[in-house]
């Protein structure tokens, strides 16, 4: 076989040499053709020899892949077509043509979300009731000459109702804002010196655990002479409500407690705390971002007089919240952000009207779906939970029965937190709550429980919502028992445990 | 013909006919969470109802499901769109499967020499 193809080959080229002058090219190069004349031979191929004419295995295959790797990595989208102008993408599927992020890789990389605490993703349902909104219809809904403006009215009003039923309040007792952290500063910041003003009452009680926003706009109340109490909470995260009655003053204004923890996920005993404020006769705040469509929340059952909720912890848009702020008995309000006198003139500026909708879709759909997914939630959380405290030395924070089962914090004993974060690179969790996050300090809430730094440093937290599946839930078991029992094998602390010396008896420093 | 007015009369026909398209609409979603969400709660929610009698109530859940899958039908458009990269619980075209369905199995060549 190889002694063929080269002596045929060889064969072919003779032919063509004596052929091709003959024909054509001596025609068209007369004066090339006597030149060739002395030496007796015409050829215009190089000399025939074995070597020339054998193929040689090892560069055709190296031709062969360079031309390959010339073709490689040139994507659809990059390509035109030949005398079309159309890209390639175009040409396969015209709508393909259309995405720029078309390109779906062959294995997933993109992580597991776990961190509902943070945000939610935006319902379908929810952008599906905005997107008129953000195309046709977009009258300022306080217009009240034309029609644009009536059914843009007509749609933010019906979003108030459904926000309201989900709280059991009346549609004008609702504000929109910005967000959770507006509706906080407004309340708090708006009570206290809407009542502060006449210098009698400048007491406000909060708690240990309340969110950044809170605690802050109490210090800067305490800056403008407020008197402010932060409440210690017990062990598992929750307040003592002896200690709150001991704290009130004849000069509380406001008591501001959160319903559930952003970061360890306890309840805390609104009802009691609503009854107690009532009948002392000062106002009841509830920072109650958390909660809201993800447990029943009745404002006159629960006795609270202002309440705060944000629309991107119940699956509907980042930039909208909300404020119940109760009309009977009156709450009066100082308003940080004054104008125009839109939403009863406690917070001026046109309303967004999608993001209002949105978030008014979004109320409906919890009211709807809030037993559903409540059993859904709590399936999951005891299946993660169950798997993560069936690793040995780990622990939950935070009351176990008074609890939100779709906010799990564990901490892992010998593990550092923040490297457990980097290992789980395929996993989207955090150790707190966003804001905090980024700083190494450990988690002032699980301080405030009484925590240790080691035990606030290895503690981490999974949140489940509306669209986690079972099969993520598995995977994130899987995942931490696997990279925990690894990141513990390296730790000479976790050593020191297995031979069963307790760390707390060793003298760690000599000098 | 007859037999299809028949049928397309009758109430039950409806029903799973309904419950077909929004199963297949629901897999229409390009993200995975909002996919697996679709088709459980359109399962869990025909199963909660099944034992429905009343013809009037019958009928307004059959005006909700429909007003769900013209829901579903412009929001899988909107998903397909913005597709992004997978999930790594997903199983992709390589034939990793971590679920236990559904696999795509990449086969050898055989049979060429």
């Amino acid at each position: 076989m190889s002694n063929i193809a080269p002596s045929a080959t060889r064969q072919a080229l003779r032919i063509c040499s004596r052929r091709c002058p003959s024909n054509n090219f001596s025609r068209l190069s007369p004066r090339a053709s006597p030149s060739f004349g002395h030496n007796g031979r015409r050829s215009y191929v190089s000399e025939t020899k074995p070597i020339n004419a054998t193929v040689s295995v090892e560069t055709a295959i190296k031709a062969d892949q360079k031309a390959f790797l010339r073709e490689t990595g040139k994507k659809p989208q990059d390509e035109t077509m030949p005398t079309t102008g159309l890209s390639a993408d175009t040409m396969m599927s015209p709508s393909a043509g259309l995405l720029k992020q078309a390109t779906i890789m062959d294995e997933g990389t993109r992580p597991i979300y776990l961190d509902m605490q943070a945000t939610t993703p935006m319902d379908p349902r929810v952008l599906d009731a905005m997107l008129p909104f953000m195309t046709g219809l977009y009258g300022n809904p306080h217009s009240r000459t034309h029609a644009y403006g009536w059914e843009t009215e007509k749609a933010v009003e019906q979003a108030r109702e459904h926000l309201a039923e989900l709280i059991g309040a009346d549609p004008k007792e609702i504000i929109f804002t910005s967000g959770a952290t507006e509706s906080n500063n407004m309340s708090i910041k708006g009570v206290a010196r809407f009542f502060g003003r006449s210098g009698k009452k400048k007491h406000i009680i909060t708690c240990q655990t309340e969110h950044k926003c809170v605690l802050d706009s109490c210090r800067h109340l305490q800056d403008e002479g407020f008197e402010i109490t932060y409440l210690a909470v017990q062990n598992n995260g929750i307040i003592d409500m002896a200690q709150l009655e001991a704290a009130i003053q004849p000069e509380t204004a406001l008591v501001s407690i959160m319903t559930v923890n952003n970061e360890i996920g306890v309840v805390q005993p609104i009802e009691e705390i609503g009854r107690l404020c009532r009948s002392k006769k000062f106002f009841f705040h509830t920072d109650a971002a958390q909660a809201v469509g993800k447990i029943p929340i009745d404002v006159n059952k629960m006795n609270i007089d202002l309440m705060s909720i944000s629309g991107h912890k119940i699956y509907g848009p980042k930039g909208i919240g909300a404020c119940y702020v109760r009309r009977r008995p009156r709450v009066r309000l100082d308003p940080i952000i004054t104008g125009g006198g839109q939403e009863r003139g406690l917070r001026s500026g046109t309303l967004a009207p999608p993001l209002a909708i949105g978030i008014g879709e979004a109320a409906r759909i919890c009211k709807e779906e809030m037993t559903y997914d409540g059993k859904r939630i709590s399936a999951l959380s005891k299946r993660l939970l169950d798997g993560l405290l069936a690793l040995e030395h780990t622990t939950l924070n935070g009351d176990a029965s008074r609890h939100y089962p779709g906010c799990v914090n564990v901490s892992f004993a010998y593990v550092e937190g923040e490297s457990l974060l980097m290992a789980l690179k395929d996993i989207a969790l955090s150790s707190g709550s966003a804001c905090t996050s980024a700083s190494l300090e450990p988690s002032y809430v699980l301080r405030a429980l009484g925590n240790s730094d080691e035990s606030a440093h290895s503690s981490i937290r999974f949140g489940i919502g509306r669209f986690t599946t079972e099969e993520e839930i598995d995977y994130v078991l899987k995942a931490v028992r696997e990279r925990v029992t690894f990141l513990r094998e390296l730790s000479p602390l976790w050593e020191l445990v297995q031979e069963g010396i307790d760390l707390n008896t060793i003298e760690w420093s000599q000098h | 013909m007859s037999l299809t007015q028949v049928g397309k009369g009758d109430m039950a026909y409806q029903v799973r006919s309904l419950y077909r398209s929004l199963l297949r609409q629901s897999r229409q979603f390009a993200a995975y969470n909002f996919r697996e969400y679709a088709k459980r709660r359109t399962r869990d929610s025909f199963r909660e109802y099944q034992h429905e009698t009343e013809e009037r109530r019958i009928q307004e859940l059959m005006q909700k499901g429909l007003k769900e899958l013209q829901m579903m039908k412009r929001q899988t458009v909107i998903s397909q769109f913005y597709q992004l990269d997978r999930l790594v619980v997903e199983g992709g075209k390589t034939g990793k499967q971590a679920g236990d369905e559904g696999g795509i199995v990449r086969q050898k060549d055989t049979g060429w020499d």
